[in-house]
């Protein structure tokens, strides 16, 4: 098997950054490939964009999806909006808090899991809806929550 | 060979879609059977997902909600025969909850394979395309006009009028943006028809650039909708080496990162500048000075995917359904606490009434309905009084109330609306730009002054406060953001005024 060498922050920078409204782009592709945005990213992407250092910071804390420090394994985000709320995403957050041992927001002690809110999913015909890393699940009660975690390695 | 419908949208995929595509071709490679497995969009008939449908003589029957488990069995059956079983439901077509609807943006959702050119053309599709290079950009212009066309994102600005402003003006450089940051709660229509039919919305953003003159296209796509991110991007890959993209009109998908504000047209221009999502003060409009300073068509999924309806089969087609200045076809989603919820594409003038009951078929929990949010996080909740209005643009404006993007959640009697009306103020204190006040600060003060009415601090006294700081948010916004949270806010107090006491 081919053994893929990791891109360094600068190659990955490199691939988008003459592309009009680059910005965007380039946090993106450091989030797959590193899963955060590293301060030395941040410095990087400013000197190849010609922003300072805070016009970047400015970016990426304005959006919920870049994360500045590592996530656990998996990230898993749970629906807070009114559909999701209709069909008991409320319990269902504190629920998963409690089996997870991990509160919204943070990462659990073994680095497993990062619990992360988020606000719609698109698949509100069958809420309540959680995310793990990129796969939607729909109708998650408890149990089917419970399930989903213990599948998780 | 039998060709069996297997759909890779979101949310069929959310309740196993794929493990029973693997599970089909696995039982039928053991089993010698000649099986072509098609991945569709969805119907949107989402209770019955995964929903398999089996190409007979007598046209397409349905099976559904499948489980992996289910396929041996359903094979031993005869599903390829199109056999009886507890999980079919007979030729789709005449399913009630389908035949009922007037599917004018979704006729091709569900039907064919998203993937497949030669499909969508067979169904009609770049038939309006076809056409619109025959034309001149003023023809084209006119003829959305007449259609009577306007925008679904939310806002309903007539669609035509938007492009003659894009058309009059002088650059060197013009751009289409669609508008498929898709955040209301809710709401998957967007989501639906880029997954099902991506060659639609193509199709619509090219004629967009005839029609104005623009050589640029952008999709700005949220970050949640990675399946849709997929499809659009294979989408465009095919319709590139067919020639119906390339130097004429390019397109290009760039994802959004969770902020709901980039949904409104000017913070999702500085978005896609690769700046903080903050909202632009109006004028200029886009149309004037929109993207990197140029003038800028931007437009919902819906809208442009329903452009090449009205270019193909002429505007007066498309007028002719629809009540009023409301013309056209609107799909609604049924979401939230209904039994069988999913997508309704009726003409404007439906009743809300008859969505949760005749299509909803009621609470999932068997409890009584008692309050409706339409028209996603900033759409005012209705009570059961106001679900005989016709669902028509104009008539819920006089209520205070949105259609928006038609997105219907359903809540039954356990509801506490004094914590929805609260939820409404946290989003937009999570969500807000930043840039004007109201919205910045008075979402922050609207969560203090709800929680001292639930604590029974001066409960008469902090009702006039909101009140106040709700005209606040309404006239002193910059955008919808600040400026609608008060709607589901006033409605909540309006209609159900018993919940905002102490607990």
């Amino acid at each position: 098997m081919n053994v893929e060498q990791e891109p360094t922050v600068a190659e990955v920078i490199e691939r988008s950054a003459g592309m009009p409204g680059a910005l965007l782009p380039i946090l993106h592709d450091l989030q797959e490939v590193f899963g955060f945005v590293s301060d030395e990213a941040v410095v990087q992407i400013a000197h190849a964009l010609n922003l300072s250092r805070a016009e970047v910071h400015g970016v990426v804390s304005f959006y919920h999806t870049f994360r500045r420090k590592a996530p656990g394994r998996y990230v898993v985000q749970i629906c807070r909006a009114e559909s999701c709320q209709s069909m008991g995403a409320r319990a269902l957050e504190a629920h998963a808090q409690q089996a997870l041992e991990t509160k919204t927001g943070e990462t659990s002690a073994d680095g497993r899991v990062t619990l992360e809110p988020v606000y719609c999913l698109g698949n509100c015909a069958c809420s309540p809806s959680i995310r793990i890393d990129r796969d939607v699940f729909g109708f998650v009660d408890e149990a089917r929550f419970d399930e989903l975690m213990e599948s998780l390695s | 060979m039998t060709r069996v419908f297997i759909p890779l949208d979101t949310t069929a995929l959310s309740l196993g879609a794929e493990q029973v595509a693997r599970a089909l071709q696995a039982a039928s490679a053991a089993r010698n059977l000649d099986v072509e497995i098609v991945r569709n969009g969805s119907r949107g008939m989402f209770w019955l997902e995964p929903f398999v449908e089996v190409e007979t003589s007598s046209g397409r029957v349905g099976y559904g909600p499948v489980r992996a488990a289910d396929v041996d069995a359903l094979l031993s059956a005869g599903m390829l025969e199109g056999a009886d079983h507890e999980l079919a439901h007979g030729p789709v077509e005449e399913m009630p909850w389908l035949a009922q609807q007037a599917r004018v943006s979704f006729a091709r959702v569900g039907v064919i394979d998203p993937l497949s050119i030669d499909d969508y053309r067979a169904h009609g599709g770049f038939a309006g395309l076809q056409k619109a290079t025959t034309l001149g950009a003023q023809t084209l212009v006119d003829e959305v006009k007449a259609s009577g066309l306007r925008g679904r994102g939310g806002a309903a600005f007539p669609t035509g009028i938007k492009w003659q402003t894009v058309l009059d003006a002088q650059a060197g450089q013009k751009y289409i943006v669609c508008n498929a940051d898709e955040g209301d709660s809710g709401t998957y229509a967007d989501r639906m028809l880029m997954e099902g039919d991506p060659f639609a919305l193509i199709e619509g953003m090219a004629i967009a650039g005839l029609a104005v003159g623009a050589s640029q296209g952008y999709i700005y796509l949220r970050e949640e909708y990675r399946q849709a991110e997929w499809v659009l991007g294979e989408a465009i890959r095919l319709a590139r080496e067919a020639g119906y993209l390339g130097d004429h009109f390019e397109l290009e998908v760039r994802l959004g990162a969770g902020s709901y504000v980039c949904g409104e047209e000017t913070a999702l221009l500085e978005s896609l500048e690769g700046k903080r999502g903050m909202v632009r003060a109006k004028p200029p409009l886009p149309a004037i000075e929109g993207l990197f300073g140029q003038p800028t068509v931007v437009n919902n999924v819906l809208t442009f995917a329903s452009v090449p309806f009205v270019l193909a089969e002429g505007s007066a087609a498309y007028e002719a359904f629809g009540v009023a200045r409301s013309r056209g076809t609107l799909p609604f989603q049924l979401a939230g606490n209904l039994k069988t919820a999913g997508l309704v594409e009726l003409p404007f003038g439906a009743r809300l009434r008859s969505l949760l009951e005749d299509f909803g078929g009621g609470s999932r929990t068997g409890r009584p309905l008692r309050s409706v949010q339409v028209g996603g996080p900033l759409g005012a909740y209705l009570p059961a009084s106001q679900w005989d209005t016709p669902l028509d643009y104009e008539a819920f404006a006089e209520l205070g109330a949105v259609l928006g993007h038609g997105g219907v959640v359903a809540f039954d009697d356990t509801v506490d609306m004094l914590a929805q009306a609260r939820f409404a103020f946290e989003f937009c204190a999570e969500e807000s730009c930043g840039k004007c006040t109201p919205c910045r600060i008075g979402s922050v003060r609207g969560v203090e002054v709800i929680d001292r009415i639930r604590q029974g601090q001066r409960r008469e006294e902090n009702l006039i406060v909101l009140k106040d700081l709700c005209d606040t948010m309404v006239d002193g916004s910059l955008c919808a953001m600040g400026g609608m949270t008060p709607f589901p806010v006033r409605s909540a107090i309006e209609h159900f005024p018993e919940d905002f006491t102490e607990r």
